[in-house]
């Protein structure tokens, strides 16, 4: 919106000789398209992301280029010709991608029959509980419930379903269940709110019109919360690919679950070689970018607009 | 709703709800396994420990220096709380009431600390704190809360503001209020629940903030969850039980803190803006 130019009658000869006559002060002019003293209260919140989330991270990947020894890419070459560091991204993909799979094919059908009880509370607590209280309580947690010992196996070998208790603890199962554990949660939830958003009508119609359930999922819902599924995939498969904790304490550090984060804290807190353990980071962020950015690639292919069933 | 009634809908559903029962069951199980590991005497190959003992607390508290951890827990927690509380909703006001030029450009700088997993930016910010000279210390492990905390109380209060209708600001203006009068008296009563929840919430996430605590803490910075990944790491120099007891520990304080919370907040907003809410706005 423009404002009107103030009377600027009383300004004569020095300002309008200078050309500013007609233009109305720059506070107002400023204060026209939104700038004034409420907008630069979201000025030190800003400054303080800046500086300590924007700084670092441009600080970290410069640094990257600056290595101990060698050239500007040494860090780079060296993580991409040593198997024991850049085979970390195919450990850590291995166990990122299926559980998050695993998470989003169990969290669509639950969220849609959650959506339809009246009574979600003690159901959406209940879930909100590893989120809350975190990878390493869960570690902690899993490595008495899934050990050889553990009610888990002891109850899998009453029921007779195994002879002999499974191993699932320091190897890529423990990993996997702890991952599963405290990702189900966060997927599940994020589903539900976005599958609660569909107006229960669309449904409705499709049903009048005869359509099977399976078909109202497949043609009708489905494709409606694919464009909130794809960014819950992407959340929920970054959460995943950073897995730390766990991976130390309840899987193989050494071995099966070497995941990217624990190469990046040796080179920081074992080796105190900065540059390469940025120049980790960097690698670990750019393939957390290269998943997502394909995910929602796709996404764009898809349908996107309103859920609601109002006319017009 | 539509109510599907044929067998094989009927048997769909008992496998969907079974499943979801399974998980919780594990999920408690795994809870409960932990409590009573730490009040066990000896549980070794049987279902249930021989006997009960409370012993474990005392030694737990004296190994681990529990008292001096909680101590140092909690100030990190309330200042992180207080300034991110502070800054996030001065720039929660400042982006719900203006449009501006780049008004988007500073939320995505908001969503990129939340999006980002603390592991990728935690070992650069690391890397800059301890040049700084901050690493290991109180401050180190305070800033490197922020990061994630502030955007979290942004984000949360914006749709709280938007809420408000501006005229009642105008009408405290119109009748001579001042700008402090304006904030105490007509703003804060009604932003009081979203502050409320959006810093219960911060609380609740950064006593359970392993990764940013873990990687910038000192021996006399560590908060809770820090000691007890130690604790953990170095199994076996100490009983399990010992161990379990301080998980409780950890456990007791962040569930009581979100027993507060849940009931200012839908539990869906502990890990997404909840649906209902922005579609009521």
């Amino acid at each position: 919106m423009e404002v009107a130019p103030v009377s600027s009658a009383p300004l004569d000869g020095v300002a309008a000789a200078a050309g500013l006559a007609d233009l109305p002060p720059l506070r107002m002019r400023l204060a026209a398209r939104g700038i004034d003293a409420t907008t630069l209260l979201c000025l030190p919140a800003v400054a303080a992301v800046l500086a300590l989330f924007l700084y670092p991270f441009v600080y970290g990947l410069i640094l990257s280029f600056e290595p101990k020894v060698g050239g500007l890419f040494a860090n780079y070459a060296k993580f991409f010709g040593d198997p024991f560091l850049y085979d970390t991204i195919a450990t850590t993909l291995r166990l990122a991608v299926p559980v998050t799979i695993l998470n989003l094919v169990l969290a669509v059908p639950i969220a849609m029959r959650v959506r339809l009880m009246r009574r979600q509370r003690l159901l959406t607590t209940i879930l909100v509980l590893p989120v809350t209280l975190g990878t390493v309580l869960v570690a902690e947690g899993l490595l008495n419930y899934l050990g050889p010992q553990g009610w888990f196996n002891r109850t899998l070998v009453w029921l007779g379903v195994i002879a002999t208790p499974l191993k699932l603890t320091n190897n890529y199962w423990g990993v996997f269940a702890s991952l599963l554990i405290t990702g189900f949660p966060f997927t599940f939830l994020l589903t539900l709110s976005y599958v609660t958003g569909i107006d229960p009508a669309l449904e409705q119609a499709a049903a009048v019109h005869g359509a099977g359930a399976r078909r109202r999922f497949t043609s009708v819902v489905l494709p409606l919360i694919l464009p909130g599924l794809a960014i819950t995939f992407c959340l929920s498969f970054v959460q995943a690919f950073a897995v730390f904790p766990s991976a130390v304490l309840l899987g193989a550090p050494a071995g099966a679950t070497r995941v990217i984060s624990i190469a990046a804290y040796q080179a920081a807190f074992e080796e105190y070689d900065y540059a390469m353990a940025s120049a980790i980071a960097m690698i670990m962020g750019a393939v957390q970018l290269a998943i997502v950015a394909a995910v929602l690639g796709l996404r764009a292919l898809v349908y996107r607009g309103p859920v609601g069933g109002t006319k017009g | 709703m539509i109510r599907d009634t044929g067998p094989g809908a009927r048997l769909w559903r008992i496998a969907v709800w079974g499943v979801t029962l399974l998980f919780c069951l594990n999920l408690l199980a795994m809870i409960a396994t932990v409590v009573l590991n730490s009040v066990a005497t000896r549980w070794l190959g049987t279902w249930l420990p021989l006997g009960l003992t409370t012993r474990w607390y005392g030694s737990a508290w004296e190994e681990f220096q529990l008292g001096d951890i909680l101590v140092v827990t909690f100030q990190v927690v309330f200042t992180v709380v207080a300034i991110s509380g502070a800054l996030g909703v001065a720039a929660a006001y400042a982006l719900a009431r203006r449009s501006f030029p780049g008004r988007s450009l500073v939320l995505l700088v908001f969503l990129l600390p939340l999006l980002v997993p603390p592991v990728t930016y935690g070992i650069p910010m690391a890397t800059v704190l301890y040049q700084a000279g901050l690493g290991g210390t109180f401050w180190g492990v305070v800033l490197a809360n922020l990061v994630p905390s502030i955007p979290f109380v942004v984000l949360v209060m914006i749709p709280f503001i938007e809420q408000i209708d501006p005229r009642i600001e105008s009408a405290a203006r119109v009748f001579g209020a001042s700008t402090t009068q304006l904030f105490v008296r007509v703003l804060l009563p009604l932003l009081l629940p979203g502050i409320l929840a959006a810093t219960l919430l911060v609380l609740v996430r950064t006593i359970a903030m392993f990764e940013l605590t873990f990687l910038t803490a000192g021996p006399t910075s560590q908060t809770l969850i820090v000691a007890l990944y130690y604790a953990v790491f170095a199994s076996g120099v100490r009983a399990g039980q010992s161990i379990d007891a301080m998980a409780v520990v950890y456990m007791a304080v962040t569930l009581a803190w979100l027993l507060v919370a849940l009931r200012f907040v839908d539990p869906t907003q502990i890990v997404a803006r909840s649906k209902r809410e922005s579609s009521a706005a």
